[in-house]
């Protein structure tokens, strides 16, 4: 298993620059958001079950997780590629790491990027669930190991 | 043919910009926009004559009460109704189905009663009745519908009973545009003893209306769906059936004299308007209808008519990916579809981008979604103030999409 080289502070960073190039335009940035989305590997149908729906997002969103060596490796999927796009954007910053850094994250690039002005309010909100769920799901891991 | 780019001058925000491109509004099933005459009605009445209605015998209350006296008798004329009394104002459509549910329902549904509604119909158009029948004891059925978007008639008529004591159903359905064959519905219900209520939400600007030609038992709509404000609606009654209903709301000029030992109610159509009402956007709704009038509800249906057809064609000819969702014979003007392999949502999103405002989603019509195994569609539904080349350039923007990700 590949560990993460950078650590989350970087990966926004880079995510920022990549963002940055999108000069702020609207359509750009969605479709590059959409790309993103398709770009996700599926998740397996016996995960896509209710249980593992984040709450509070207007699409759908599955997460699972696995723990493997003291880190926790999420997978999500999405009957919506612009959502799918902002869940893979958190999976690229907390993939792979441990529960106390998930745990510790200051998550600051989806402000940066203006992201709240591009998609709106609920769907912000949607991002903010599953930050949650993600968070959650290293506070337990913690408890556990 | 009404000139278009004449009728746009009349709405401020058709020049507005949104996300850096003008905007292109195809949302107008949800709310239509509001020509400058409605605006400046509002702005007049606080400025000019603020006051309340029915009570003060000054200068100012004289001046509101006839100017919402007058949205009354507008109303009246718009729909053909026989009286003016037989107009409620109400908070829209929602408040006018409730008000029937809540009175009439309540005084005469019992145990083993049903109340017939269609497949299609909006949330605020099952939900009331689910509401009262629970408490009564009744059942609210659903007229089943085919897969073009059609109430299947012979099915309709088997469900009449006498048990049958409200047929409650859209005059025109804001998810599929259908019309509904109203008059034969009406007459059928009848013939079993069962009252009436259309909902006209989606009807009352675009379709001609005459509430004693059709015989509806009620009718409701709402005036933000037609030029006029939000919050503001009536609920047309005949008069008799109003006069055996109980009071919905009590209090203010439903009154007619109050002691502890009982009271009286006011009459028709006071009795339902309990409260200081909305009096500024009653005014403005009187704009709206005058506006209405003045451009000619037949000849901006005609343009609708036309804007529906091109895009309906250009729609399945340059996005073969796209399915429509409600194709019947009777449309007012709404194109629903969704495309394959795309969230609605997404599309919504990204047509957002361009400025071009389509609604996505359920539609407030969750039981139609169930019936056609979906979780929503697009929805385009234009107005009188919309143009060829603005459907063009929605195509336009669907057809990027497709290429990007279909
Ligand atoms: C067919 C239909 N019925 C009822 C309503 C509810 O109208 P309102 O929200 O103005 O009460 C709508 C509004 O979308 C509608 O389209």
């Amino acid at each position: 298993m590949t560990v993460a080289t950078k650590n989350i502070e970087e990966v926004q960073n880079e995510i920022i620059d990549d963002f940055d190039l999108l000069d702020g335009d609207r359509e750009s940035t969605i479709f590059y958001i959409m790309e993103l989305g398709q770009e996700l590997p599926k998740l397996d149908e016996q995960y896509m079950i209710d249980e593992n729906l984040i709450k509070g997002c207007q699409s759908k969103v599955w997460l699972t997780t696995d723990f493997q060596e003291g880190r926790i490796i999420y997978s999500a999927d999405s009957n919506t590629d612009i959502t799918k796009g902002l869940i893979s954007l958190l999976i690229r910053v907390l993939n792979n790491r441990t529960p106390q850094e998930i745990i510790n994250a200051d998550l600051f690039f989806f402000e940066k990027i203006g992201m709240n002005g591009v998609i709106g309010s609920q769907r912000s909100n949607g991002f903010a669930s599953m930050i949650k769920q993600m968070k959650f799901y290293a506070l337990a891991y913690s408890a556990k190991s | 043919m009404i000139d278009v780019e004449q009728l746009r001058k009349e709405f401020p925000i058709l020049s507005t910009e949104v996300n850096g491109h003008q905007l292109t509004y195809f949302d107008n099933g949800a709310t239509n926009q509001k020509p400058k005459v409605v605006i400046d009605a509002l702005e007049e009445y606080y400025k000019e004559y603020n006051s309340n209605v029915h009570r003060g015998a000054h200068t100012l209350a004289d001046k509101a009460t006839g100017a919402f006296e007058e949205t009354r008798t507008l109303l009246q004329k718009f729909i053909n109704a026989a009286k003016s009394e037989e107009i409620i104002f109400t908070s829209g459509t929602t408040e006018g189905i409730n008000l029937v549910a809540q009175t009439y329902g309540r005084a005469n549904l019992s145990q083993g009663d049903e109340i017939l509604v269609s497949t299609m119909e909006h949330h605020s158009n099952i939900v009331p009745w689910q509401l009262i029948a629970a408490e009564k004891g009744a059942t609210v059925r659903p007229i089943p519908i085919s897969d073009k978007g059609e109430i299947i008639f012979e099915e309709f008529e088997k469900m009449l009973s006498d048990k049958v004591k409200v047929v409650a159903v859209v005059h025109a359905s804001n998810a599929l545009g259908t019309v509904n064959p109203v008059e034969k519905i009406i007459e059928k219900a009848h013939a079993f003893g069962a009252k009436v209520l259309i909902d006209g939400a989606q009807s009352a600007a675009h379709l001609p209306i005459d509430v004693q030609k059709l015989d509806c038992d009620f009718f409701v709509t709402s005036a933000h769906k037609m030029f006029g404000p939000t919050g503001m609606g009536f609920l047309y009654g005949k008069e008799n059936i109003l006069n055996d209903m109980p009071p919905y709301m009590g209090g203010g000029e439903m009154i007619k004299e109050v002691s502890f030992d009982g009271t009286s109610f006011n009459t028709l159509p006071y009795k339902f308007e309990a409260g200081t009402p909305n009096i500024a956007d009653t005014i403005a709704f009187g704009k709206a209808i005058e506006f209405i009038n003045k451009w000619g509800k037949e000849e901006m249906a005609a343009h609708e008519a036309a804007l529906l057809k091109y895009a309906t064609e250009k729609l399945k000819k340059e996005v073969p990916t796209a399915k429509i969702i409600g194709e019947a014979e009777n449309k007012v003007c709404v194109l629903s579809f969704i495309i394959e392999n795309i969230h609605n949502y997404d599309v919504g999103m990204m047509l957002d981008a361009r400025g071009i405002a389509v609604r996505t989603g359920h539609h407030c019509t969750q039981p139609l979604m169930a019936r056609y195994g979906l979780e929503g569609t697009i929805r385009a539904s234009f107005s009188a103030y919309n143009t060829f080349e603005e459907v063009d350039r929605f195509i336009e923007g669907l057809v990027r999409i497709v290429k990007m990700f279909g």
